[in-house]
């Protein structure tokens, strides 16, 4: 065990699987020498060589479809957008082309082994274009599996996963938590299942569900809660597409309320399709309608950012409305 | 001099613009339309056998193309998209590979995955989306692959296989296979980001790829010359520092040279080439596009005269490996072969409903387990119920 921050264990499962699988590359833009503008892959391209980690033109289109080629060649390309905000060239990539591969083709060729890290969220000053959070325009697309995780020890366990998975993977990275979220560590490697929710927090009154760097908020606000009776059970999705029906469903069904909170703006958002979901599945069980506390319908802000947060106060007024509705 | 961005630099002390049209590409040709050679001109090494095979692919494309448009009228099959005029540069290209070496196609290159050894019966397959399409009835007809047979599965969005063909490319590198890959797409596709994104990373990351490129003269009614200004593709390719040729499309002897020492160009000096086809397309975009709208009957007449198979045919017949008689009869052979074949294939059942939930993801989850349960026994209540 040892004490490390996200950014150290995303670094250390990259070294990992790299280490194990002579198949793993690790490239983009300012990947190579200089380490990715983060410093996730610093190292990797000493101990492995310029062919395995390296740096790519300034083309996210090019990356991920050079990823695809990679990848459908038996290859198991990690892929850096630098920011989830400039993944969108590479939409088509990914949408069309990385999502589709095994089904088009009747499973003669499949981009299993792919994973496109990208950091996203606000919270750090960035402004528009370094703070979105575009996870709800990848889990409308069937064959991507779309993964978030909230801290270091989950970051290593499910990005060893992904690359280790025979389905492509969009692995988005909390940046706000990059050197902010510090745990235990297991150096050694493991994995973390990718079809699982995790009960964070189990409690009786109301089910809080988040993931991400918005799992923070979330369990401030549980604690907000408890010191004022309210008990939260508090559950991190982890993997959104395909996401654990079953394990949400079953705290619902024990609590009888359900608040979901995500950065990105409120229509459209992953959490409609929960709601939907869980209205569905739960109906007799509601004691109350689903909240969702989210980011406004606006594009992300820098003054004003604090505000547009869906912070712990406004999750737990949220959790308030909820218990008196 | 050179600067740190790897541009030359030379200075000069008056203003003298480059102009657009700066670079002029010539174009490789080997055969003259009477099936001679150029007196310069000097022959690719290729055995009667050989040279006959490229023959009888290009005669069997354009045979499975006649067949299948008319299908098409006749409402047989959904969609079809024919290669006349452009065989030679699929088949020749084609040929001049290895087998192991790898194919990205638009969905003009029947005639490559047919030389390939791609089966009557697999086109056929494809084409009716019966249950042995090996693409499982996805796609819509033309969208062909076969891994078998190093030929990756169509995609419709234009221009996507070209990034992705430099990835294989690298691939291929890094095993250390002596293994290129060749990437078709037409002279429209490369007004698409992902050509500008495909060819600069594989001149950045030396990837052994062809870049094929036919530019036929219309990107469905679009004439090349509101496609793009400047002397075609191959100039853009320069642009990126990528080795280039301007070839006939329609000398057979020409493509297949051209393709054959790129690679081996490449084997020796990992690095793309790219392959400007000149060519015209000569039939319809596709059975949805009537070209009588857009260009004239004297223009596909010119064109028309210029069939590759055509002057293919004069070249063979001059060397003595070609007669008329045993033409017609393989052609009569073909014409029956492709008929038995479309038969068989149109009873062929379509592909079971489980496949439809299947090769999303490497295992069925559960959510589509649930919804197929649910197309199953559609008065089970909420979409997706469990059975
Ligand atoms: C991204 C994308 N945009 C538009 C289309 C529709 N489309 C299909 S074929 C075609 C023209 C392509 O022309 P070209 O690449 O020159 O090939 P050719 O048909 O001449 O062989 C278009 C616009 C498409 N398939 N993909």
């Amino acid at each position: 065990m040892k004490q490390m921050n996200l950014l150290q264990a995303v670094n250390q499962a990259l070294t990992l699987a790299m280490e194990r699988d002579a198949s793993v590359l690790c490239f983009g833009e300012d990947v190579g020498h200089f380490g990715g503008v983060f410093r996730a892959t610093s190292g990797l391209q000493d101990k492995y060589g310029e062919d395995r980690c390296f740096n790519t033109p300034l083309t996210e289109q090019g990356i991920v479809g050079f990823a695809n080629g990679l990848a459908a060649k038996g290859l198991k390309p990690v892929a850096e957008i630098q920011f989830a905000d400039y993944i969108f060239p590479a939409f088509d990539q990914l949408v069309n082309e990385t999502a589709k591969f095994r089904y088009r083709s009747g499973n003669q060729f499949n981009v299993g082994g792919l994973v496109v890290r990208t950091p996203y969220g606000g919270g750090i000053a960035g402004g528009h274009y370094h703070s979105q959070s575009p996870e709800a325009y990848f889990v409308h697309t069937p064959g991507l599996r779309v993964v978030v995780p909230r801290g270091p020890v989950q970051a290593k366990g499910l990005l060893l996963a992904a690359i280790a998975c025979p389905d492509p993977v969009i692995f988005f990275e909390p940046k706000r938590l990059y050197r902010a979220a510090v745990a235990e560590v297991d150096e050694g490697y493991y994995q973390l299942p990718l079809d699982r929710a995790e009960v964070v927090r189990e409690g009786s009154d109301i089910t809080l569900l988040a993931w991400g760097a918005q799992m923070d908020y979330l369990l401030k606000a549980a604690d907000l809660a408890d010191n004022a009776g309210i008990s939260c059970e508090v559950i991190d999705l982890q993997s959104l597409l395909p996401w654990d029906e079953d394990t949400v469903v079953e705290s619902v069904l024990k609590t009888g309320r359900l608040l979901i909170s995500h950065e990105a703006p409120l229509t459209g958002g992953f959490g409609a399709e929960i709601a939907a979901t869980v209205q569905e599945r739960c109906f007799l069980y509601l004691e109350s309608p689903i909240a969702r506390v989210c980011g406004l319908d606006t594009p992300f802000p820098l003054a004003l950012e604090k505000r547009y947060m869906p912070d712990q106060h406004r999750i737990f007024d949220a959790i308030n409305a909820t218990m008196n509705f | 001099m050179t600067n740190p961005n790897n541009a030359t630099i030379t200075l000069v002390h008056r203003i003298r613009f480059v102009d657009g049209h700066g670079l002029t590409i010539p174009t490789f040709r080997l055969l003259k339309d009477d099936g001679h050679l150029y007196a310069d001109a000097i022959a690719p090494e290729l055995d009667k056998e050989q040279a006959l095979a490229m023959y009888h692919s290009m005669v069997a494309t354009r045979l499975l193309d006649e067949r299948m448009l008319a299908a098409q009228r006749q409402g047989r099959i959904s969609f079809y998209l024919q290669s006349l005029g452009e065989e030679a540069q699929a088949v020749a290209s084609a040929a001049a590979l290895a087998p192991e070496d790898m194919i990205l196609a638009q969905y003009r290159e029947q005639g490559a995955l047919l030389h390939r050894g791609f089966t009557l019966a697999q086109f056929m397959s494809q084409l009716f989306s019966n249950e042995d399409d090996l693409g499982k009835g996805r796609q819509m007809p033309v969208h062909y692959g076969c891994r078998e047979l190093n030929f990756m599965t169509i995609s419709s969005p234009l221009a996507t296989q070209i990034p992705q063909a430099t990835g294989v490319a690298y691939g291929q590198r890094l095993a250390g296979e002596s293994a290129i890959t060749l990437c078709y797409f037409g002279e429209g596709a490369a007004s698409e980001g992902d050509f500008h994104a495909g060819l600069n990373m594989a001149a950045v990351l030396k990837t052994p790829v062809i870049f094929f490129c036919r530019n036929n003269g219309y990107a469905i009614s679009t004439p090349a010359s509101e496609q793009f200004v400047g002397d075609g593709i191959a100039s853009r390719a320069v642009g990126y520092g990528i080795r280039t040729l301007r070839v006939d499309g329609a000398d057979t002897l020409a493509v297949f040279e051209a393709t054959r020492q790129a690679r081996q160009l490449m084997l020796d000096d990992p690095q793309p080439m790219l392959i400007e086809a000149m060519s015209y397309r000569l039939g319809a975009h596709s059975s949805s596009d009537d070209p009588s709208g857009y260009r004239s009957q004297a223009e596909e007449e010119r064109w028309r005269k210029r069939d590759p198979i055509g002057r293919y045919r004069l070249w063979l017949q001059h060397q003595g490996w070609l007669n008329e008689d045993d033409d017609r009869r393989h052609r009569d052979e073909l014409r029956r072969q492709i008929l038995e074949a479309m038969k068989q294939a149109e009873q062929r059942a379509k592909p079971a409903l489980e496949s439809l939930v299947e090769d999303v993801y490497a295992a069925v989850p559960r959510h589509l387990e649930r919804q197929l349960a649910g197309l199953k026994h559609p008065s089970s209540g909420r979409q997706g119920e469990d059975a």
